[in-house]
C-alpha cells in the first residue's frame, strides 16, 4: 500500500531526489525511488526529476520509457503480475494469464475499473522449476493453476 | 580486523551454527522455496516447537537452495544424534509432525524424509550424494548453497571463504590473471570468452580509474542459476569481484542485478556491509594497500541490457543500448574507463579457482571447456532444480539421471538451452556432450545455463514464435537488422501458424535469419535467430504440415476417454462437453489452444494432431 503525504507530489519527489548526487549515474535508481513512493512516475514528478538532475523532461522519458519498470499511470490497489518465462509458457503461463484477463475483465497492462487490480506480464521470475509463478504483492506463487489463481484474487478482493 | 582474526571468530560462529549434540532446522527459503510456502512452513516450525518447549533449545535457520527445487519446500532436521535428514514437500501441517516425531520422539518422519545428509545411515533411505539427483553433479559455484546461512559472513569464511582473495594477494595482480588464465576458466555468462585473457586485456590499459561490473542481469526466461548463488552464497560471488578488481586494477566495483530479484539485492546490500565491516572493502583491505568499493545498481526491466556495453549504458544513466565494439570494454568501457565484465556464475568460480588452485580446476571438464557449469533444469521433466555438473557430460545424464526423465513418461522431443539466444536440441541428440563446442555444432549455445525440457507433445513452431515475441518485444530497436528483422520473423510465423503461410516462406525465414546474424549490432541480434534455425533444422516437418494448409488441433480419441471429466473441468473456456463416463469431445470453435486437457488427461485420451484445416 502506498501512503500519499500531504506534501505536493512535487515536493515529495524533490525530498527523494536529494538522497542523490545530482550526477547523471543516479537518474535511473532515483526514479525507481520516485515510483516505490508515488506508485508511478506523473507528469509533475518527472518534471521535477528532471528540474533536479539538470535535464529536459524529454530526456527523462527517453530513458524512463525505455526501461519495462516504469509506469506512467496509478497502479492497481493490488498487483498481479504473469510470470511469462520459458519455463512458465511450456507449463500453461498463456492460460492463467487468459482466466486473469477474464475474471479480472482488463487487459494485461491495464488497471480494473475499480481500481483493484494492475494486471502485468513479467519476462522470468526465476523461480523456473515451480512453473508456472505469479506475483501478487511481491509475494511469489508457485504451481498455478486458473483456479488456485481465481482463489488467490478472491482473497486479495475480500 | 586481519583474516586470522576473522577467521578465529568464524570458528566461534560455525561452532554455534553446527554444534555436536544440538538439535537445529534448516529452512530452505530462498525466493523458489518462499514461493512454494517455506516461510509458512517457517512459522509452523516455530509454533510446533513453542507447543513443545523447544523454542530455545532448537534454533531454525533460514538457508538457500540446495537445488532440490522439484521437492520444495525442504527441511532438514538434525537430532541429538548429529543425524541431519532432509525433508521433501513440507507444509505447515508436516512441519507439525516432524518436530513431533523427529525431535520430541527421536523418530524421523520417515514419509517425507529425501535423504540423510550427514551422520549415521538410516535404513531405507539414501544419503545425500547417492540421490539420483546429486551423485553425477560437481558442485564447485554452488559449494555452499543450502549448507550455509548466507546472512552470516562468517558461515563462508569458515568453509574456506575470503582464502582466495588471502591467496590473490599473495601472488600479485599479474600472478593472479596468471592463475585464472590456467585454469582455463571461459565466461558463464553466454559466450565463453577466456576469464584470464579478458582481466590481462583490462590490466594492460594504461587508462585509470579502472573498473570491474559483476553482470547479474539475469535476463533469459528459463534461467535462475545466479540468482540461487545469490541468494544462497552471495559472497561467493564478491570474493570472485574482490580478486577480479585486485587483478585489473580497479577501484571500483559495480554489480548490476535485476530489480525482479528483491531478496538477492537484500542479501548483497547486507553482504557488502559485512565486508565493510570486517575490513574487506574499503581502504587497505588486509594490509595490502588495495582499495575497492562496491556499488549495487539495480537493473529496470530490460533483456538487451544483459549485453555488456547496453549495461554500462544503463549504469551511467542512459538508455540500454548497445554500441559497436571496438573499442572493446577493457581499452574504454563505463565511463569510458577500462572496465572488465564477467557474470556472477564466472566469479564465483574464480573465488573457487584462487582458493584451491588452478591445477584442482583442470581436472573438471574437457580440454576447451574446463571446469564445471550450473545449469537452471526446468520445463517438462520429473525433478526440476538448479544442478551444476562437470563441462563434458552428455545431455541425457543431465535430463534422465539427474532430472529423472520427462514428466508423466513422454518422450523427450527437445531440450532448449540458452534462452532466446540458443537453439532446440533434439531429443535424438540426447549423448551430445554439454560443452562450448558440442552445443554450438549442434546450433545452440551454451548461454548462461537454462535448459528447459518439452516433451512429445510441443508444437515447435509455437516454441520458436514465442521466443521471438520475446526478442521482438526486447530489441532495442537501436540497428535495422534487429528491430525489423525479429518483426518480420514474427510475422512469418504467425502466418505459418495459422496455416496462410505462402509458398517460399522457409527460404525467407532462413534469408532473414542469416542476414540477422551477420548484421545485428550486437548479441540479441546475432543470436534471436537460433531458435528459429534449430527448429528449422530439426523439426522442418512441423512446419511443412503447416504449409501444407495443415493446423493443430487438440482431439479426444473416444476409445480411449473414460469421461472422468477432468478436462471438462480444466478446461478454461468450457469448450470440452461430454456426460460422466461417455466419450468428451472438444468443440474447436472454443478451443483456445492452451493444452490443458491433454495435461489434466490421466488416460492418455487427448492427443495434439496435424489435420486439414477445413476439418472442424
Amino acid at each position: 500500500m502506498i501512503e500519499v503525504s500531504l506534501a505536493r507530489p512535487a515536493d515529495r519527489v524533490h525530498d527523494v531526489c536529494r538522497r542523490y548526487a545530482p550526477d547523471r549515474e543516479n537518474l535511473i535508481p532515483a526514479l525507481q525511488e520516485v515510483q516505490e513512493t508515488e506508485g508511478f512516475l506523473s507528469p509533475e514528478a518527472v518534471d521535477a526529476v528532471a528540474g533536479y538532475f539538470r535535464l529536459s523532461p524529454n530526456n527523462v522519458y527517453g530513458v524512463a520509457t525505455f526501461y519495462a519498470q516504469f509506469r506512467y499511470r496509478p497502479p492497481g490497489r493490488h498487483c498481479l503480475k504473469i510470470c511469462q518465462g520459458t519455463a512458465c509458457h511450456v507449463q500453461g503461463s498463456g492460460v492463467l494469464l487468459d482466466a486473469a484477463q477474464r475474471t479480472l475483465g482488463i487487459r494485461s497492462g491495464e488497471t480494473t475499473v475499480d481500481g483493484d487490480f494492475g494486471l502485468e506480464e513479467l519476462a522470468c521470475l526465476g523461480s523456473c522449476a515451480l512453473a508456472p509463478a505469479v506475483v501478487l504483492d511481491g509475494v511469489v506463487h508457485a504451481r498455478q493453476t486458473p483456479k488456485k489463481l481465481n482463489t488467490l484474487l478472491e482473497k486479495a478482493r475480500s | 580486523m586481519n583474516l586470522f582474526a576473522i577467521r578465529e571468530r568464524a570458528r566461534a560462529a560455525w561452532a554455534a551454527f553446527a554444534l555436536p549434540g544440538h538439535p537445529r532446522i534448516l529452512v530452505g527459503a530462498a525466493t523458489c522455496g518462499r514461493a512454494a510456502g517455506a516461510m509458512e512452513v517457517k512459522e509452523a516450525l516455530a509454533a510446533a516447537l513453542g507447543e513443545h518447549g523447544l523454542t530455545d533449545s532448537v534454533p531454525v535457520f533460514e538457508v538457500g537452495c540446495n537445488g532440490l527445487c522439484y521437492a520444495e519446500p525442504l527441511v532438514e532436521v538434525t537430532g541429538r544424534d548429529n543425524r541431519r535428514v532432509l525433508y521433501r514437500n513440507v507444509d505447515a501441517r508436516i512441519a507439525a509432525r516432524l518436530v513431533e516425531s523427529h525431535l520430541v520422539q527421536g523418530e524421523p518422519f520417515m514419509k517425507r524424509a529425501l535423504c540423510v545428509v550427514e551422520g549415521n545411515p538410516l535404513e531405507g533411505l539414501p544419503k545425500w550424494a547417492e540421490l539420483p539427483m546429486i551423485r553425477p553433479q560437481e558442485r564447485i559455484v554452488t559449494r555452499n548453497l543450502g549448507f550455509i546461512d548466507p546472512g552470516e559472513m562468517l558461515h563462508y569464511v569458515n568453509r574456506g571463504g575470503y582464502t582466495g582473495l588471502e591467496r590473490a594477494l599473495a601472488l600479485g595482480p599479474k600472478g593472479t590473471v596468471e592463475e585464472v588464465t590456467r585454469s582455463g576458466l571461459r565466461g558463464r555468462g553466454g559466450a565463453g570468452f577466456p576469464t584470464g585473457l579478458k582481466w590481462g586485456f583490462a590490466r594492460k590499459t594504461p587508462t585509470e580509474p579502472k573498473y570491474v561490473i559483476c553482470n547479474a542481469d539475469e535476463g533469459d526466461p528459463g534461467a535462475f542459476m545466479d540468482r540461487s548463488v545469490l541468494e544462497g552464497d552471495p559472497h561467493a560471488m564478491l570474493e570472485g569481484l574482490l580478486i577480479a578488481g585486485y587483478a585489473v586494477g580497479a577501484t571500483v566495483g559495480y554489480i548490476y542485478i535485476r530489480s525482479e530479484y528483491p531478496l538477492a539485492v537484500a542479501r548483497l546490500a547486507q553482504a557488502i556491509e559485512d565486508l565493510r565491516a570486517y575490513g574487506l572493502v574499503g581502504e587497505n583491505i588486509l594490509g595490502s594497500g588495495f582499495a575497492f568499493e562496491i556499488k549495487i545498481k539495480k537493473g529496470a526491466g530490460a533483456f538487451v541490457c544483459g549485453e555488456e556495453t547496453a549495461l554500462m549504458a544503463s549504469i551511467e544513466g542512459h538508455r540500454g543500448m548497445p554500441r559497436a565494439k571496438p573499442p572493446f570494454p577493457a581499452v574504454s568501457g563505463l565511463f569510458a574507463k577500462p572496465t572488465n565484465i564477467n557474470n556472477v556464475e564466472t566469479l564465483a568460480a574464480v573465488s573457487a579457482i584462487l582458493e584451491r588452485g588452478a591445477d584442482w580446476y583442470t581436472g573438471f571438464g574437457t580440454e576447451k571447456s574446463r571446469g564445471t557449469k550450473t545449469f537452471s533444469l526446468a520445463g517438462q521433466i520429473r525433478r526440476t532444480g538448479l544442478i551444476e555438473v562437470p563441462m563434458g557430460i552428455p545431455l541425457r545424464t543431465i535430463i534422465e539421471d539427474i532430472g529423472g526423465g520427462v514428466d508423466r513418461d513422454k518422450a523427450c522431443k527437445a531440450v532448449q538451452t540458452g534462452g532466446p539466444s540458443g537453439g532446440c536440441i533434439p531429443g535424438h541428440l540426447l549423448d551430445l556432450p554439454v560443452d562450448y563446442e558440442h552445443l554450438a555444432e549442434a546450433g545452440s549455445i551454451m548461454g548462461s545455463g537454462g535448459m528447459v525440457v518439452m516433451d512429445e507433445d510441443t508444437c515447435m513452431v509455437k516454441v520458436a514464435r514465442y521466443f521471438l515475441s520475446f526478442t521482438e518485444a526486447e530489441s532495442c530497436g537501436k540497428c535495422v537488422p534487429c528491430r525489423m528483422g525479429t518483426q518480420h520473423l514474427l510475422r512469418l510465423l504467425d502466418t505459418i501458424l495459422a496455416g496462410e503461410a505462402a509458398p517460399g516462406t522457409l527460404e525467407q525465414l532462413r534469408g532473414i535469419c542469416e542476414t540477422m546474424k551477420c548484421a545485428s549490432l550486437c548479441g540479441l541480434g546475432q543470436t534471436a535467430p537460433n531458435p528459429v534455425l534449430t527448429t528449422l533444422r530439426y523439426f522442418e516437418d512441423e512446419y511443412s504440415h503447416y504449409l501444407a494448409g495443415e493446423v493443430r488441433r487438440y482431439r479426444i480419441e473416444a476409445e480411449s476417454c473414460e469421461g472422468c471429466r477432468a478436462c471438462a473441468i480444466a478446461c478454461p473456456t468450457g469448450a470440452i462437453t461430454g456426460d460422466r463416463k461417455r466419450p468428451h469431445i472438444i468443440d474447436q470453435e472454443a478451443c483456445i489452444l492452451c493444452g490443458v486437457c491433454l495435461q489434466s488427461c490421466r488416460y492418455n485420451a487427448v492427443s495434439f494432431v496435424f489435420e486439414e484445416k477445413a476439418a472442424r
